[in-house]
């Protein structure tokens, strides 16, 4: 038992050891770096300085955070459901997919930053716009990853339902959606990072009020105002963010992939 | 668990030919007993699958007819639920365990769960798999996963069976242990059989009768009967008359791949 925890022990600390080393050497040549050419801190201020910046702005940034997360989270969860929705539809029919597919793949190509303030425009400031923005960054890989799983499974599988004349729903749910499930959570780990990237460009053009700010608010500021340390901060708090969520769907993803190992 | 009435099959002047003008089969001429074990032996590509998806209906003739009980092949299968088909991969749902991987065909059809837990579990200990009800595809070895595929045909209590090569990905010692556990289960339900295999041997040593294809388009050029009883033990494997058999229809196999 001993022998057992020690050798776990063991692993996690190969897993962590490499890169937290990487991070101390980082940070020290970075400090080095300022303190050797003496780089005054609005151009790019040092490790400390930065946590000097934290450590003062800590409330409202974790506010920050937690308002682009909250957005993040719904404009994440309402493109699994429009993805899903949407991919199923075009596994159904192929006529669909054709008329369709092309403008999926605008949406993908589009620049969000230059449709971001039509959007604020149209839907107008406050969370449902952020939202908005967060949901159409974070669609199209839910829609390209679920159609593709729904639509590549074996054909002696297809054989086996046709032989026992599976309806058409029966196909999908007993098939086609338990095949996607990999291909899907693919799609979600793709999203879950654009989502927070969606929610903090939203952030940029509309706010939450006069009361509320989001990451992407604080980003546009500081930079206006000079403020680099505080910037900095907030980019490593849109980083944290982005992977936090990153984390969570990695390990629901392994989780879920369990029984589907033989796929992987 | 009593068996359903075992099938016939007839075949008259069979042609098919797919899309893009691939002939497959030309001809073709068969005429199966209820109850009956067939093998098919032929060159590879020769229309063997061909043939029994045919029979499933799941594709069509281009000309002539095939009746399965009478009926046309889809309608049989639709009006009787009486067909199961292995293939050479188990095709089993990688995210089912062993249980409910079995219960699909019943699952489809919408039997009541008590009957699909009862059935499942018989159909188990018919392949030596009670134990593994719990357990996923990829946790099984290949001729486990096609026990398993085969427990799936028979929950249905099929009264015809179209195996295409069910044991040509697995290894002698295991494809031996099937066959005979085949055998032993024919023995006691009698369904029709149509097996498609590579080895002559397997053909000889499972079927009532085998056929010999030519390569495409595909045609029944001999019929060979085999008269050993059954139930057959692993000693027939070594019986001199069983090595005449299987080198005469080797012969009728061969002479058709020199002849192309």
């Amino acid at each position: 038992m001993v022998a057992e925890a020690t050798g776990h022990m063991m692993k996690i600390f190969r897993i962590v050891l490499p890169p937290a080393l990487t991070l101390v050497v980082v940070v020290a040549a970075w400090q080095l770096l300022i303190f050797v050419f003496s780089i005054p801190p609005y151009i790019l201020p040092g490790p400390l300085v930065v946590a000097a910046a934290i450590s003062k702005h800590l409330d409202s940034l974790l506010h920050a955070a937690a308002l682009t997360a909250q957005a993040a989270i719904a404009g994440f969860v309402l493109s699994l459901l429009v993805g899903f929705t949407t991919a199923v539809m075009f596994s159904q029919s192929e006529w669909i997919e054709r008329s369709l597919y092309p403008y999926a793949i605008f949406l993908q190509t589009v620049p969000i930053v230059a449709v971001a303030p039509l959007i604020v425009l149209w839907i107008g400031h406050g969370l449902t716009g952020v939202i908005a923005v967060s949901f159409i960054i974070s669609l199209f890989p839910i829609v390209a990853n679920t159609t593709a799983g729904l639509t590549s499974v074996a054909p002696p599988l297809r054989d086996l339902f046709a032989l026992h004349d599976a309806s058409r729903w029966q196909l999908l749910w007993k098939l086609q959606v338990p095949h996607a499930v990999p291909a899907m959570l693919t799609g979600a780990r793709i999203s879950c990072g654009l989502s927070v990237i969606g929610a903090i460009v939203g952030e940029f053009f509309t706010g939450y009020g006069t009361q509320d700010f989001g990451l992407g608010y604080w980003i546009t500021q500081t930079n206006v105002h000079v403020k680099t340390p505080y910037l900095f901060a907030c980019v490593l708090f849109s980083t944290g963010l982005g992977l936090l969520f990153f984390g969570v769907v990695s390990v629901l993803n392994r989780l879920v992939l369990r029984r589907w190992a033989a796929a992987h | 668990m009593e068996p359903k009435a075992a099938t016939t099959i007839v075949a008259r002047d069979v042609d098919m030919t797919f899309d893009g003008g691939v002939e497959a089969l030309a001809h073709v001429n068969v005429a199966i007993d209820a109850g009956s074990f067939v093998s098919i032996v032929g060159p590879s590509g020769c229309g063997k699958s061909t043939f029994l998806r045919l029979v499933s209906g799941l594709i069509q003739a281009s000309s002539g007819s095939i009746e399965v009980d009478g009926a046309e092949p889809s309608e049989a299968r639709r009006l009787r639920r009486h067909l199961s088909y292995v293939l050479q991969d188990a095709t089993l749902l990688d995210w089912r365990p062993v249980a409910t991987n079995v219960a699909l065909p019943l699952e489809l059809r919408g039997t009541a769960q008590s009957e699909v837990d009862q059935r499942v579990e018989a159909c188990l200990q018919l392949v030596g798999l009670q134990d593994m009800a719990h357990l996923y595809p990829h946790q099984l070895s290949g001729g486990m996963r096609m026990r398993v595929s085969i427990a799936r045909a028979l929950v249905t209590e099929p009264g015809l069976l179209l195996m295409d090569e069910p044991f040509g990905a697995l290894d002698e010692i295991s494809r031996q242990r099937l066959n005979h556990d085949l055998l032993a289960l024919w023995c006691q339900r009698q369904w029709t059989c149509i097996f498609v295999t590579h080895s002559v041997q397997e053909a000889v040593f499972l079927s009532q009768q085998v056929m010999v294809m030519t390569p495409r388009p595909g045609q029944i050029r001999a019929v060979h009967d085999v008269d050993f009883p059954y139930p057959r033990s692993r000693s027939l494997r070594t019986d001199p008359a069983f090595g005449r058999l299987v080198a005469r229809v080797s012969e009728d196999l061969v002479s058709e791949d020199l002849q192309s």
